[in-house]
């Protein structure tokens, strides 16, 4: 018998929503800071109504569902799946008002695109956007990333039993310190220090290439919140091309890397354990499917004979394939070019690597390394139980932070949401094989959407049918949230309608 | 005579590809088909967009022209003819460039550029006056009222 969610759950459900939406409409504030010191007046009064529709709403609910109980799982994880709804909703509101997106679906798959870290775009004429819209983008981008209750968890909730029943419904399983608002916080301060440090050193190669150096730590501090989130959007239309600067594409390279890594590694690493970086199950997965992902493109590459020399191939098949892998989406070429001049094989290798994405627990999306590093240690422990005696006891292990015997509990979820994503690449890939795109061209897209990579192949536009593009919001949002959350509000859904 | 005037016409339609096309060329064009333009002389117009970076004796201007951005590698001099480019707050210049398209440019790591010839502005820049709606600012002073007000309610929800 399914029961039906009673008012209680609605109350404290909408309590704590209203308290993530406050948050995002403070958030606001930070744009607003952008648009006094650029003088932008308009963007402004746009970021003004955002915010206040925001705080109405967020108060609204915090109001009338006031509540002292602490979160169960299945309000935890609704509360998640709804802020990342409702912050789709908020977030496109400056967006569309800036007159640079089509239409309000058009703002909605930009401002979702954005909190999940995943980088496709609608926006129009970006080249024109103010430094204010565009300081939000990038925003969105670095708060999704961190996650948006681990921001509201960091500077609104203090003390909450309930934090990690969130904080594991972004898909965020592992506390790196016991507590959970400590472990948020430490996130930040990871992500503060790399910001630092990765804006400073943008801002000064771009200002050594030709950039005046207002714009260049603009653009710094841009690129480095897309890049170290593994988000993908960028201050002009162009993408990293925008630079042309070898210097600019090594930074990131090492940006997105150090974002695809588990924050846990991070922490290790800065309390003195480096050796964790090669013992680490994930960080040997990320290397072998790097390599195994760049020759198959390369090989592509080289078929195809677009690049003259072997490191021009290098530059530009590695940066797409790095791009994907880590679940950036920064493109150093068209999009029209892996369409068009990009052999299949080539386009398969990318594809393969933004399917794969970068470490648990870190801003990537996709199945990500520790789930693959399990599936094959799991599938080598059987084929050495079919080869050694009967009698013969097969005893695997793996290292992930400390040494752990593989069992079935850790395979099984690891085969579970690894099937969930190939459906869900599936799905988008059939969606757009149904409105006549290639197939080659809508699994790329489909996958680019659903591991929140960014890359587009050409098929992402503003005239792209309307039911793609909410496939693609779908999908953004499943896979950013890993399905947990969204199973746990579609049964939810199920229960209010079917429950007695 | 007859064949005299075929060999002409042949001449004159291959010299033609190989060299400069009078008419611009779209950036949608040269980015699907640059195969077809690979190291050939195209005219491209469009507005100059963002950063004049410069290089040495060089510099990289970006080039818009409604679909796309192509990089241009043009002298250091000539880049000085551009006095707007296009941002939030400004208009760019139209700009025609005439120059040798590289499909994949060994020099620039493989990049689609086009490095110049010549580069002639035919419409200057501006800068651009921010006007604010006067819609937005009612809709501004509407909800602030509706957040006091939800605000006061809070308050008396808490007592």
């Amino acid at each position: 018998m399914i029961l039906k969610p009673n008012l209680d759950d609605i109350k404290n459900i909408g309590f704590y929503l209203g308290k993530v939406i406050i948050g995002l409409g403070l958030t606001m504030c930070l744009p607003i800071l952008i648009g006094l010191i650029y003088g932008e007046s308009s963007p402004i009064f746009d970021f003004m109504i955002a915010a206040e529709a925001a705080l109405i709403l967020g108060l609204a609910l915090k109001t009338l569902c006031r509540s002292n109980k602490d979160l169960s799982w299945m309000q935890g994880m609704i509360v998640v799946s709804l802020s990342w709804i409702v912050a789709m909703f908020i977030g496109a509101i400056p967006l569309y008002l800036s007159g640079h997106w089509r239409s309000f679906l058009d703002a909605c798959f930009d401002s979702m695109s954005g909190f999940a870290t995943t980088g496709l775009a609608l926006g129009q004429d970006l080249d024109h956007l103010s430094y204010t819209h565009n300081f939000w983008r990038h925003l969105i981008m670095f708060i999704g990333g961190q996650g948006i209750v681990v921001v509201a968890l960091s500077f609104f909730i203090k003390g909450l039993s309930g934090a990690f029943k969130m904080y594991v419904g972004e898909a965020r399983d592992e506390r790196i310190l016991p507590n959970v608002v400590h472990t948020s916080r430490f996130i930040w301060l990871v992500s503060l220090v790399y910001f630092v440090l990765g804006t400073s050193v943008l801002a000064i190669i771009a200002s050594a290439g030709g950039m005046h150096i207002s714009k260049a730590l603009f653009h710094g501090a841009c690129v480095f919140m897309t890049a170290f989130d593994t988000g993908g959007f960028c201050p002009q239309s162009q993408s990293i091309l925008y630079y042309h600067s070898f210097p600019f594409e090594i930074a990131t390279v090492v940006i997105m890397i150090l974002g695809a890594l588990n924050f846990k590694l991070h922490y290790h690493v800065w309390t003195g354990n480096r050796k964790e970086i090669y013992r680490n199950i994930e960080t040997g997965t990320f290397f072998i499917t790097v390599i195994s992902a760049f020759l198959v493109t390369a090989v592509g590459l080289a078929q195809a004979g677009i690049y003259q020399g072997a490191f021009v191939l290098f530059r530009k098949g590695f940066y797409q394939l790095i791009s994907g892998h880590t679940g950036t989406g920064f493109q150093t070429i068209y999009p029209q070019q892996f369409a068009g001049e990009w052999n299949d094989l080539a386009v398969v290798g990318v594809i393969c690597g933004m399917a794969l994405g970068g470490a648990v627990c870190s801003t990537t999306g996709a199945i990500k390394m520790l789930r693959l590093g399990i599936i094959f240690k799991a599938m080598a422990q059987d084929i050495k139980r079919i080869i050694l005696p009967e009698r013969a006891i097969v005893v695997k292990k793996f290292h992930h932070i400390r040494e752990t015997f593989l069992q079935d509990t850790h395979v099984r979820p690891a085969l579970l949401i690894t099937l969930a994503y190939l459906l869900l690449y599936g799905i988008g890939t059939l969606v757009g094989m149904f409105f006549g795109y290639p197939f080659l061209h809508s699994l790329f897209e489909s996958t680019s959407a659903a591991a929140n990579v960014g890359l587009s192949c050409g098929i992402t536009s503003s005239g792209m049918p309307a039911l793609m593009k909410v496939v693609y919001i779908l999908q953004m949002w499943a896979g950013r949230l890993e399905f947990m959350s969204v199973f746990t509000l579609v049964g939810f859904m199920v229960a209010a309608i079917r429950g007695k | 005579m007859t064949k005299f005037i075929l060999c002409a016409c042949v001449f004159l339609l291959f010299s033609g590809m190989g060299g400069a096309c009078a008419q611009p060329v779209e950036s949608r064009q040269l980015v699907s088909k640059a195969d077809l333009y690979d190291g050939k002389t195209v005219a491209y117009e469009g507005e100059a967009i963002g950063d004049i970076m410069v290089r040495g004796d060089h510099a990289w201007i970006n080039v818009h022209d409604g679909s796309y951005a192509i990089g241009i590698w043009i002298k250091r001099e000539a880049a000085s003819a551009v006095t707007h480019t296009g941002g939030y707050k400004s208009k760019g210049d139209w700009v025609e460039v005439v120059g040798v398209l590289n499909k994949a440019c060994p020099r620039h790591g493989g990049d689609l550029d086009i490095h110049a010839e010549s580069l002639r502005v035919i419409t200057p820049g501006a800068l651009r006056r921010e006007a604010v709606s006067q819609d937005k600012k009612t809709v501004v002073y509407i909800l602030a009222g509706v957040l006091c007000l939800v605000m006061i309610a809070s308050l008396f929800v808490k007592k």
